[in-house]
């Protein structure tokens, strides 16, 4: 039951952390240079799922996967089932769930990058792409990492989200988190308790390595914290 | 002078806002218009406040255990109000059944049921659930639900459980098992008739009652918690959810009076 869930947990973090870590550089590198006059809408859009609860996020998904949206239609068209209470409904939902925790140190590192290098290398001759593969990545490099880190381990946290949309269903759609719920509420203290120990530690070993990785690593990429 | 007569006038205002007693009632999740309904009638005849609290009864006894600060205790089953009073955290003699409950199957509009196999009383669950259209079925979870285990129950009175276990979705309380269904998300769901009922719940589907004999029938008891400060006024409230009037309005929602044991 606990390994089950414990796979399964680990599985969403994975996926969710390399869909955000896709989505996010770009996303980031657009945060970080982009000009544009409204920009601090895009940054307040981002920033929302930190605030809002998450019971906001797993009703607008679960109405937006639902046979009732033109989306949930669509996907059941095409699929032949629907979203909700499946594997791939919870990677929708913590994607969005964990997107600031990936884009706002991406996009932190990025900023912090001296201007005066990206000056050069275009004076050099480099495109934009070369430019951010050869200089803004590498020197970001840390912002990336933390930023996938950070989402990776909130996605093992989540909880919330994954209760209103997910349909507790073992194997599929009972992560960690809601695993412990269920056996608090079933008053099995002992089980609830072995499972909670080992998300503990987990959950301490992934920051112990975010904050290893930030003393290796010069302060300036580390403003978002 | 002034000042000391609107601290007199705050003060006794205070006191009045106080004279007025106020209990928070825990309440199974399939009680949630019923009991809404009831507080409404129950204020306004008293003057007295309930504040409800609505949850799967297995939350809640696991939080009354913990020393919630509940006066009362309206539970799905009779088992959770029992243990309670063995275990002195409830008043044994307060111990009283108000309702029998019934589950039945939900199914909403847009699900394309096969129109020859609609059910007869026995084919029931098998007719329709096995239907491929049937992607996901709904119950509470059985863990903390007395509804979700009645649900199991009939599944396995019918020998439907290995058939659909791998279409059962589970909603954290009998709430949440009706708003799968309710929004589609779910093409079936075996839900308490006091939902199905529900005005929120209208002209969205259809539903059939279970027959009372694939489940243990669920005898749906109240108790007083023993911490209570306001018995007296928690009594009232069961009293008066018991009385002829508010059984009435129980039987509206679709609850059977149960005849004294």
């Amino acid at each position: 039951m606990i390994l089950q869930a414990l796979a399964l947990t680990m599985r969403l973090a994975v996926v969710v952390s390399a869909i955000l870590l896709a989505v996010g550089l770009p996303l980031a590198y657009w945060l970080a240079f982009s000009r544009w006059r409204w920009k601090f809408f895009a940054e307040a859009v981002v920033s929302l799922p930190i605030v809002l609860p998450p019971t906001v996020l797993g009703f607008y998904v679960l109405v937006a996967i639902g046979p009732m949206s033109p989306f949930g239609r669509w996907y059941q068209a095409l699929t032949g089932h629907s979203l909700a209470f499946t594997f791939e409904g919870l990677v929708v939902g913590s994607v969005l769930y964990s997107l600031p925790f990936a884009v706002q140190p991406m996009t932190a590192s990025f900023s912090a990058v001296d201007r005066k290098l990206l000056d050069a290398s275009a004076l050099l001759g480099a495109s934009r792409w070369r430019t951010f593969w050869r200089i803004v990545l590498p020197l970001g490099l840390p912002g990336v990492l933390a930023g996938v880190v950070l989402s990776f381990a909130h996605t093992l946290g989540e909880f919330g989200v994954v209760l209103m949309i997910g349909g507790n269903i073992p194997g599929a759609t009972q992560t960690v988190s809601i695993l412990i719920y269920d056996q608090v509420q079933a008053l099995d203290y002992a089980t609830a308790n072995r499972t909670a120990l080992i998300l503990l530690m987990l959950c301490f070993v992934m920051l112990a390595l975010l904050y290893g990785l930030r003393r290796r690593t010069p302060s300036s990429a580390w403003m978002w914290r | 002078m002034r000042k000391l007569l609107i601290y007199a006038v705050f003060l006794l205002l205070l006191v009045a806002s106080v004279s007025a007693q106020q209990i928070t009632v825990a309440a199974a999740a399939d009680l949630n218009y019923a009991l809404k309904d009831l507080r409404l009638r129950f204020e306004h005849k008293t003057g007295d406040k309930v504040t409800l609290s609505f949850g799967a009864s297995g939350n809640l006894f696991a939080q009354i255990q913990s020393g919630a600060p509940f006066d009362l205790f309206f539970s799905a089953d009779e088992e959770y109000p029992k243990k309670l009073a063995e275990a002195g955290l409830a008043e044994k003699a307060s111990l009283r059944t108000y309702a029998i409950g019934h589950l039945v199957l939900w199914v909403p509009n847009g699900v394309g049921l096969d129109r020859d196999h609609l059910p007869g009383p026995d084919t029931l669950l098998r007719d329709i659930l096995l239907q491929p259209s049937i992607q996901h079925i709904a119950i509470a979870n059985p863990k903390t639900a007395p509804y979700g285990r009645a649900a199991m129950a009939a599944l396995e009175h019918f020998g439907l459980k290995d058939k659909v276990a791998a279409k059962l979705v589970f909603g954290e309380n009998v709430s949440q098992a009706a708003q799968f269904v309710q929004s589609g998300n779910a093409q079936a769901g075996l839900i308490p008739l006091s939902l199905a009922m529900a005005p929120a719940m209208q002209g969205l589907g259809h539903y059939w009652e279970l027959p009372a004999d694939s489940y243990p029938e669920l005898r749906q008891t109240a108790v007083i918690v023993s911490s209570s400060k306001r018995k007296a006024t928690a009594q009232t409230f069961l009293d008066y959810v018991t009385s002829a009037e508010g059984t009435a309005v129980l039987e509206q929602y679709g609850f059977r009076v149960p005849q004294a044991k």
